[in-house]
């Protein structure tokens, strides 16, 4: 595991106050002279740690500590009887055998036909940069289509796009990276991402570089600034494709929202809030990035029954008079988390990634500092 | 049991049971072994410090790193002994006497006037000085019969905590 390092402590002056989140009633405010028993008992933190360490859900307000929005919950076994046990098993080799070659099949023909159109028109039409742009867009959108097929995905979209204008930014809950494919096939967004290794680092440096992306590496910290910067370049660009970004800035299960990134609400734009739920009766879609590769994760959609989920476009959100980066982050965060029906959490995504900040234990012991010297002054 | 296997038998659920005194239910112990087993990642048979320093809560506590000396190693009947303190019908001698465990780092059976100096500045960091955290010490160790010489035994402790109002309760989530 590695080590904290001085530069992910940057990481922390985005969050709003957690403490405010943090119950306090289960530590009651103690008053009165300070005697030797208020000293020596630590009860109220050994409970805090012991209920750490079985995860129980008297640590926040939400009652969900921070493992939860990264658990994968299997659905109960269903074919445990004589009955359901074969007809299991033929849809097993429905899928396996059936599906999935044809949806293999589906796919090879979609990426061909991408392909040979689009080497051709990235090519041939360097020098007619619009209409190229449009073709190109066009293509990647239909590429996306052919994704979400070979996945059988039933995508309901609900309520009506916003009309592109300038200045504005898209923003969604994050569950998978095909959050992006299925957002993609109807607009084509350019996205900021974090780079990936493979055959999808790939892709993202050739056919993404089309619609316009912006690379991020989670473990620079001064990454953060030049990203920034592109981001507000990015979106003052007339030409440039609306952006999509994910300012939970990792996957989660889709059961909850992490706190968003405060950085794309700072930029003055209008926020077009997306909301995505996912049907889990058909497959499960969240991408555990730490326990499968993506390629994994595509093969384990591409063998279940179907990808069936909502899609939300909501109503376009300016930052109000008065109000912060962090409580408008906060704000969209609320409308899209009441519009898919998922749970908020306090965390910051990053957690899943480095340790927490000595800022929230530095926060505790202020606190227990301040109570013991003020009930000094009690007689 | 004493490496991590995948399933617990109904004989370990009951031997682990007896050794906690009957503090937790069978579906408790079940519960607590599906979390030892989410934390042994490597499945070892026991957790390590770094297995227990990645659950953000247990992180940013004050008294984790105290905490670890105790739990970091521990196999499976042992977390769940060391865990029924926290059980809501644990006696309130038995909280005590993690309390007390916590303090004594050195388990020499004493808890010295340095031993809760440690404790206290692990609870209050850098927001008191020593000199503050000695002298408030010293004022209430004196009223209450002490000195700064005294070695306070787990009697002591227990004589000074025990009172209706000490609660040290964790429930474990059983799904």
């Amino acid at each position: 595991m590695s080590k904290l390092k001085s530069s992910d402590m940057e990481l922390d002056f985005d969050r709003p106050n957690i403490e405010d989140y943090l119950s306090t009633d289960s530590i009651q405010e103690p008053s009165g002279k300070l005697r030797l028993r208020d000293l020596l008992d630590i009860s109220p933190t050994l409970t805090e740690a012991g209920g750490a360490i079985v995860d129980a859900s008297i640590l926040s307000l939400s009652g969900d500590s921070f493992t939860r929005c990264f658990k994968s919950n299997p659905p109960e076994p269903w074919n445990w009887n004589v009955y359901l046990f074969p007809l299991w098993c033929l849809g097993v080799v429905v899928r396996y055998g059936i599906l999935f070659p044809v949806r293999v099949l589906i796919l090879t023909l979609g990426w061909m036909i991408f392909l040979s159109c689009y080497i051709p028109v990235h090519l041939l039409l360097k020098g007619h940069d619009k209409l190229r742009k449009k073709l190109e867009r066009g293509l990647v959108e239909l590429l996306c289509s052919f994704f979400v097929a070979s996945w059988t995905g039933v995508v309901k979209y609900h309520g009506p796009r916003p009309s592109a204008r300038p200045k504005q930014v898209f923003v969604a809950n994050h569950t998978s990276m095909i959050d992006f494919i299925i957002l993609e096939q109807m607009t084509a967004f350019a996205v900021i991402m974090q780079k990936h290794p493979g055959w999808v680092g790939l892709v993202q440096s050739t056919i993404l570089e089309s619609v316009g992306c912006i690379w991020f590496n989670r473990s620079e910290a001064k990454d953060r600034e030049v990203v920034a910067r592109k981001l507000r370049e990015h979106v003052e660009g007339p030409d440039n494709n609306p952006l999509l970004i994910f300012p939970e800035g990792t996957c989660v299960n889709n059961h909850y929202t992490v706190m968003f990134k405060k950085g794309v609400f700072e930029l003055g734009s209008t926020i077009c809030p997306i909301a995505i739920k996912y049907n889990k009766i058909f497959v499960d879609a969240f991408w555990n990035s730490k326990k499968q590769s993506f390629t994994t994760h595509l093969l384990q959609l591409m063998t279940s029954w179907a990808v069936v989920c909502d899609v939300w476009y909501l109503e376009p959100q300016n930052m109000k008079p008065g109000e912060t980066p962090i409580e408008f982050a906060e704000r969209v965060r609320e409308i899209i988390s009441a519009r898919a029906g998922i749970k908020k959490v306090p965390w910051d995504g990053y957690l899943k990634y480095s340790r927490p900040s000595p800022i929230h234990r530095e926060r505790k012991q202020q606190a227990f500092a301040e109570s013991v010297l003020r009930r000094l002054e009690d007689k | 049991m004493g490496t991590a296997s995948s399933t617990l038998t109904q004989y370990d659920i009951e031997d682990v049971q007896e050794h906690c005194n009957n503090l937790f239910s069978q579906q408790e112990i079940v519960s607590l072994y599906k979390r030892f087993c989410q934390l042994d990642r490597s499945a070892k048979g026991f957790i390590s410090a770094d297995e227990f320093l990645s659950v953000p809560e247990f992180a940013m506590n004050p008294l984790s790193q105290r905490l670890l000396k105790m739990v970091d190693g521990l196999n499976f009947k042992d977390f769940v002994i060391f865990l029924s303190a926290f059980n809501p019908k644990a006696s309130t001698p038995q909280k005590i006497e993690l309390i007390f465990k916590v303090y004594d780092s050195d388990y020499n059976g004493k808890v010295s006037f340095q031993d809760i100096m440690e404790v206290l500045r692990d609870l209050s960091g850098s927001f008191m000085s020593d000199k503050q955290i000695e002298e408030v010490l010293i004022k209430v160790l004196e009223e209450a019969g002490y000195s700064k010489d005294s070695s306070l035994l787990l009697g002591d402790f227990v004589k000074i905590l025990d009172h209706p109002g000490l609660k040290m309760e964790v429930e474990v989530p059983v799904d």
